[in-house]
């Protein structure tokens, strides 16, 4: 069983990368969104630096979802998701290596590229610890959360923005509780509950996620 | 060839089965049972229901009635009936239209994670590219293969990891004489093993086999007396 987990998910990492770098191209749109900012708000320092830290999250968010609609559609186009669900290891286990390769994938680049993009919109120096911990904590729940919302619009050709549409509305309790987290520690009040709501969310979703989207990728092969 | 081991005694059994598909039963009561070493082939009109069959075996569609299993062993009684049963996927290799080939992979990557995927390791790898011809390719990215050269890869992961029912769509399409034949000799050799294997196609494969025209299944009325449907009044009668 683990031996096909971690087969899969070597197997959607290289494709990630040998496929046209997703990786690359969600960083290079993390940046050029950020970047539009203070083009649109001035550059006044006061100003973006109190938003930056609602502004680094919601680039976060729409990044992360770049890549969401393709993370089945590939393998049902091509006949791959069959052969998945022949596997000895369940599917649910498989949608979950599926999850984690899209968090390594998209996820992480941009957490990598977060202290960067931070010293770009002028977030306290102090409050970027909490910002990179915060990401860690919270970034899984947009991959298991996404995999829904993929997972419900597998086949549908054009499914991109209706994975939006199913799946933002659900980022927002990240969000919330990510961006709050980050203002506890520019005001020095304490982040500590935020984060462990934000677990909460993660963890939450790591359970919920790759069931629903297991029943939802069964009803597709019908 | 493969030293694969002979498949323990196995039979394979269908009851009653009916499918529907998209309000249309496409065939209804219909039973069949194999054990080891026996093929069956699947006949029949397009639209008659081989495909579907095939992937209502492979636990893709669920049957509106009846059921299937298998029984290990000549004595023991039915261990399950019914789809979707985690331990019933893992006696199932599935060859459909789709070649579920990623052309970034190379044929011998393509293999190496289709046999782990399956739980297998890659010992068989080598000797699955050189059953159907594919050892001068085994380093070539997918992306360079022609039509023929992705079917044989596509079936080359039934000998990669070995399990005991092969059901096969239309495995020839696509395959120039040679591999058919090649193809034809796989399937023999599996039957040799103990394996079983449900086929659909419209070629005639010189393998022992059982036939199951699917036109006899017909459903005996359809829910609509579309006229469409007449010739399978007359022929099934």
């Amino acid at each position: 069983m683990s031996r096909s987990f971690f087969a899969l998910l070597k197997r959607d990492l290289q494709l990630g990368w040998r496929q046209g770098n997703t990786s690359v191209m969600v960083v290079a749109f993390f940046i050029m969104a950020i970047s539009l900012f203070p083009f649109g708000v001035g550059p006044e320092m006061t100003v973006l630096g109190r938003i930056s830290a609602g502004v680094l999250w919601v680039a976060l968010l729409f990044s992360a979802m770049l890549s969401l609609d393709r993370l089945f559609q590939a393998d049902f186009e091509d006949g791959s998701l069959e052969q998945l669900t022949l596997s000895p290891t369940p599917l649910s286990a498989i949608v979950f290596a599926k999850c984690v390769a899209h968090w390594i994938n998209t996820a992480l680049p941009l957490i990598i590229a977060t202290p960067i993009m931070s010293v770009l919109l002028n977030l306290p120096s102090n409050a970027l610890p909490t910002m990179i911990i915060a990401m860690l904590i919270g970034s899984p729940a947009l991959s298991f959360i996404g995999a829904v919302g993929a997972g419900l619009t597998v086949a549908i050709r054009r499914g991109g923005v209706l994975v939006s549409l199913l799946v933002l509305p659900l980022y927002i309790p990240s969000l919330i509780f990510g961006v709050s987290a980050v203002d506890g520690a520019i005001n020095n009040i304490a982040s500590g509950p935020s984060l462990l709501i934000l677990a909460a969310i993660s963890l939450f979703s790591m359970v919920i996620g790759p069931l629903a989207a297991t029943a939802a990728i069964r009803l597709a092969l019908e | 060839m493969t030293e694969q081991q002979a498949f323990e005694h196995l039979s394979f059994y269908g009851d009653d089965l009916t499918c529907e598909r998209g309000g249309r039963v496409v065939f209804s009561d219909l039973s069949f049972a194999l054990s080891s070493g026996q093929a069956l082939l699947l006949r029949g009109p397009n639209g008659s229901g081989k495909s579907s069959l095939l992937r209502l075996l492979a636990g893709f569609l669920a049957p509106t009635r009846g059921g299937f299993g298998y029984k290990h062993g000549p004595d023991k009684e039915a261990i399950s009936l019914g789809y979707r049963l985690g331990d019933f996927t893992t006696l199932i290799h599935y060859v459909g239209h789709q070649t579920a080939l990623k052309p970034v992979f190379t044929a011998r990557e393509t293999l190496t994670q289709a046999a782990a995927l399956f739980g297998h390791d890659h010992q068989l790898v080598d000797d699955a590219l050189n059953a159907l011809n594919l050892g001068a390719l085994a380093d070539l990215s997918v992306r360079y293969f022609s039509e023929g050269q992705q079917r044989r890869l596509a079936l080359a992961r039934l000998i990669a990891s070995p399990r005991p029912i092969w059901l096969l769509d239309e495995p020839t399409n696509g395959l120039d004489a040679d591999s058919a034949e090649l193809l034809t000799n796989l399937m023999k050799q599996h039957l040799t093993n103990g394996g079983m294997i449900i086929a659909a196609t419209h070629l005639e494969m010189d393998i022992d086999a059982n036939t199951l025209n699917l036109k006899d299944f017909l459903p005996r009325q359809n829910f609509n007396s579309d006229t469409r449907f007449d010739w399978s009044m007359e022929e099934s009668a």
